[in-house]
């Protein structure tokens, strides 16, 4: 009876019962590694834009608030983007010639907006109210980085399910004083332990039990 | 056996693989604010309403900025970090319209501390900022109708403060020497 199996079949039986057992740890690994990898969440990607904008300029360098264009950050799920009537507010009369902002000009004189490129996307099946967090505490230097260092601003936050329940399990880090919460500069001060609970209380953030419920963010 | 490959194996990896281009439910069809909006030709999602449309809640604009909210210290403390954000480019954090956009050559505003300003009734004050004055651009859509009037008293507050005299300081009087300072000003 002639052999079923050739020489190297046991090497091969080994090297597929090996792979049974690795390949899936493996492709879930590297599935999981890549879903969170900033490939995935486009975390640190600096967006070019149709007039280059400078936060690091104008925030950082002439000390702009941050409500002065994003108006509605107070009172409403999205900060805003400043219509080009806020850019003229200075620009129809400082450097009103300068190449760069021809965009703007346009804009102003054809009553076009200006299309930005949306560096922040979060999925659609996600709820998110700006004006909820800062009024809770929550400073925009918490998720946005150090905007005030930006030539053109990139996403610092990977955005992730994962790192906003970070801070909806454990807010007390997070908290600073209403008052600071557009101060771009702030850092936790020594006891931002106690302080974090204080707030808390004071703003009256929900239990981290309720605010890690689905609902909070998918509704 | 590349016959029974395709479809035992490649088949459904190929449909899970098409699962991962499945963006359905993260990117849905419906415009959210600032959505690109194809339907339109300026291709954005939000409108302009027409003309001679009322705008919800415009009439308790209109009665707020009719009607001066009583001042006290919550209305002027709401009126310093609103000034502070939104004036101060221009304007300064004393009001001697010395900003930071000034100093970068934007036009000098007028000093809050010039009489003609000392005597111009807070109304006219609110009417700037609703309406804008030379240069000045409108503020109607940055500021609130309430938020204008804690404005205008956070303005009389500075006025008061770079033209107050030492006597009408409550306890500084005491701690100043009279002759240190003849004229009488902090």
């Amino acid at each position: 009876m002639a052999q079923i199996f050739r020489p190297g079949a046991d090497t091969l039986a080994r090297v597929v019962l090996a792979g049974i057992a690795v390949v899936p740890v493996l492709a879930v690994g590297m599935a999981t590694t890549l879903w969170r990898s900033p490939y995935a969440t486009a975390q640190d990607v600096t967006r070019e834009q149709p007039v280059p904008f400078s936060h690091e300029h104008h925030v950082g360098g002439l000390g702009i608030d941050c409500r002065y264009c994003h108006t509605s950050v107070e009172k409403a799920a999205f900060a805003g983007i400043p219509p080009t009537e806020t850019c003229m507010s200075c620009h129809s009369q400082i450097w009103t010639n300068a190449p760069m902002l021809a965009p703007v000009r346009t804009s102003l004189a054809e009553g076009r907006p200006l299309v930005w490129r949306r560096v922040h996307v979060l999925p659609d099946y996600v709820y998110f109210n700006h004006a909820v967090h800062v009024a809770k505490g929550v400073g925009c230097g918490t998720c946005h980085g150090a905007i005030q260092t930006m030539k053109l601003v990139r996403q610092v936050a990977p955005l992730t399910m994962g790192w906003c329940l970070d801070c909806h399990r454990n807010p007390g880090p997070n908290l600073r004083p209403r008052e600071a919460v557009f101060d771009m500069t702030w850092t936790p001060p020594a006891g931002q332990a106690e302080q974090g609970t204080r707030l808390a209380a004071a703003y009256h953030v929900k239990s981290p039990a309720r605010l890690s419920e689905c609902s909070i963010c998918h509704r | 056996m590349t016959g029974r490959l395709l479809p035992s194996v490649l088949l459904p990896s190929l449909l899970l693989l098409g699962a991962c281009d499945d963006l359905s439910m993260a990117r849905q069809k419906r415009y959210d604010v600032y959505r690109r909006a194809e339907l339109w030709s300026d291709g954005a999602e939000a409108r302009n309403p027409p003309d001679g449309t009322v705008q919800q809640g415009a009439l308790a604009d209109e009665a707020a900025l009719a009607d001066p909210p009583p001042v006290d210290a919550a209305l002027l403390q709401r009126g310093r970090e609103r000034y502070e954000a939104i004036c101060t480019p221009c304007h300064g954090l004393t009001g001697h319209g010395d900003g930071m956009i000034v100093a970068r050559g934007f036009p000098r505003p007028p000093s809050y501390h010039e009489d003609r300003l000392r005597a111009a009734p807070a109304r006219y004050l609110v009417d700037v900022i609703t309406n804008g004055y030379g240069v000045m651009y409108r503020y109607a859509n940055r500021v609130e109708p309430r938020d204008r009037w804690a404005i205008a008293a956070y303005i009389r507050a500075l006025q008061l403060s770079q033209g107050a005299r030492i006597a009408e300081v409550p306890g500084l009087a005491e701690k100043i020497p009279a002759e240190a300072n003849p004229e009488g000003r902090p």
